[in-house]
């Protein structure tokens, strides 16, 4: 009995295949036997980073491609900026990794074919990117604001644009752009799409201004919430966001399996934890 | 001894969420026990984030002992155990020994348990919030009112604090107030960053739940005793049996890799019959 269903999380021990530094971040290809099949955006998977770090690391999944000799691989986008993520990318090719996924739930999809705004701040624009290849197979229009604090941190453009008809780059500096911020450009981008359904992934306050103007814009919003996780799996209940339930009441869900994906208009903004 | 154990490998209260989320990995029947995470008479939202940190080879945690309370509890959660096949220990706290026989009689009444686990030891909770049992004579004054109102057969387990000093005392005297077992230990007593209560568990405290299991088993001999504390391979809980211990918990493990209670469970499966 409980054979894991087809659709849920594996845990398997893989391997890093590739890894590329490209501006800030790190690019990791790793083989993770059975996770790539089971992906839909919106989902992550968690890394151990050794055994004595025992929080688990989690990482947007950036692309699945197939590799020769390999079946399908997943592709992060990793940011150093602790002890796990230096450890991850100091790793040469070939080192075992310890994964589990695809987790959370992921981003839904419209029935039928609206415009659609996504909206990825820094290296979690990742999670956007296979969202927008599925968005366009149901013929949705798909416009794409990616925004960086600087031109090294901002995932490619160029890119983007092969996938979404309009493309908006802003970076915090100015560097590649226009100079601002999510807040300061989003809801110009929605009116000029006539967003139906807007789409949210990066750090907590470009998605609480994602979720302003979605509410503003008369727009659906799914915003992917990131916070610190410990198991990622859904046991420790360490990773809680307030939101308000369909009578109004507000409760603690866990943002690593009731999220990350969650409707902008249901989180409670003013509780959530600024991190990261 | 009484307790009768299918396998010695269980899940460590509040390490395995609801149950639902570790049966993606790991088949629950497999398992020796299923322990809950503590619930109490009335919901308890939980502490503050961050609730969760690493350290050396640990966790720091202050989740503050939230759970649904033990209506919910009934009606959503332990069904769905039950019908798993679980050998499902129900772990509950209380403010005052009255919480505690109201907690017993309301379980005593559930059929299916393999029995209740008593948690006298909640590091990370408030202070005013559950009833103080530091003292051996209080911790067996709630074990002697639990046991009091269950049916005869369902067996008390009680979790010990890991006190160095008083724990031999402790285990003594809550099993002449009733329990048929006693865990050893608990997480110990420690603080978050900013100095809130918490809890530290994982490997970094196994050589001293060690020394509190060597202590209990020569004070109290013929005593059935689960180790509990750091356990994250087979060859710690090897070491924990080879001492004396009837059985082990694994609980932060699990945050680290969702299968470690699985894999152990078949690692030191009883060999020499068969487990149809």
């Amino acid at each position: 009995m409980n054979a894991p269903a087809e659709t849920g999380p594996l845990h398997v021990t893989g391997e890093l295949l590739a890894a590329r530094r490209i501006g800030g971040y790190h690019h990791l290809t790793v083989v993770a036997p059975g996770i790539p099949e089971r992906f839909r955006p919106g989902t992550f998977v968690a890394l151990s980073t050794g055994p004595a770090r025992l929080a688990r690391r989690a990482f947007w999944i950036h692309r699945v491609r197939p590799m020769s000799g390999y079946g399908a691989t997943l592709e992060l986008v990793v940011e150093a900026r602790g002890p796990g993520t230096e450890w991850l990318v100091s790793q040469p090719v070939r080192t075992r990794l310890e994964v589990t996924g695809p987790l959370g739930r992921p981003f839904s999809l419209p029935k039928q074919p609206v415009s659609c705004v996504l909206v990825g701040d820094g290296y979690a624009a990742a999670a956007l990117f296979p969202l927008a290849e599925r968005l366009r197979e149901r013929e949705c229009g798909v416009t794409l604001l990616v925004a960086a604090r600087d031109e090294a941190h901002l995932l490619s453009a160029l890119e983007a644009r092969r996938t979404a008809r309009a493309v908006t780059v802003v970076t915090g500096d100015g560097s590649v752009g226009r100079r601002g911020s999510v807040a300061d450009v989003v809801g110009e981008v929605l009116e000029r799409a006539a967003a139906e359904v807007v789409y949210g992934a990066g750090p907590v306050a470009s998605l609480r201004s994602v979720a302003v103007a979605a509410e503003a814009a008369g727009a659906w919003s799914q915003v992917a919430v990131e916070q610190p996780l410990t198991c990622a799996t859904g046991l420790c209940q360490g990773c809680v966001v307030p939101v308000t339930g369909e009578g109004g009441h507000a409760r603690l869900v866990r943002a690593c399996a009731d999220g990350p994906v969650f409707r902008g208009d249901r989180v409670v903004w003013d509780e959530l934890v600024g991190a990261p | 001894m009484s307790l009768d154990l299918s396998n010695p490998v269980l899940v460590a209260s509040g390490c395995g969420g609801t149950g639902r989320d570790l049966a993606a990995y790991t088949d629950l029947a497999t398992l020796g026990g299923f322990v809950t995470r503590s619930i109490t008479l009335a919901s308890r939202p939980g502490g503050a984030a961050p609730r969760i940190v690493e350290t050396p080879s640990g966790l720091s945690h202050a989740v503050d002992l939230q759970n649904p309370g033990i209506d919910q509890f009934l009606a959503l959660e332990l069904p769905w155990l039950l019908q798993q096949g679980a050998q499902v220990f129900v772990s509950i706290v209380g403010r005052s020994l009255g919480e505690y026989a109201e907690l017993a009689r309301r379980l005593g009444r559930m059929h299916g348990l393999a029995g209740l686990e008593v948690n006298l030891s909640p590091p990370d909770a408030e202070p005013s919030g559950v009833f103080d049992v530091r003292e051996p004579f209080h911790a067996a004054s709630v074990v002697a009112a639990v046991h009091r109102d269950v049916p005869r057969g369902l067996p008390v387990v009680a979790k010990l604090r890991s006190d160095l000093l008083r724990i031999a005392e402790t285990a003594n005297v809550v099993i002449e107030a009733g329990a048929e077992a006693v865990v050893v230990g608990n997480a110990l007593p420690a603080a978050m960053p900013d100095g809130r209560p918490a809890g530290l568990s994982g490997p970094a405290i196994r050589p001293l739940a060690m020394r509190c299991l060597t202590e209990v088993l020569a004070a109290a001999p013929g005593a059935t005793v689960i180790a509990c504390g750091g356990i994250a391979t087979a060859a710690d809980a090897r070491a924990a049996l080879d001492l004396g211990a009837a059985a082990v918990q694994v609980g932060t493990a699990l945050l680290h890799d969702p299968t470690a209670a699985g894999r152990l469970a078949r690692d030191l499966a009883p060999t020499g019959e068969d487990e149809a």
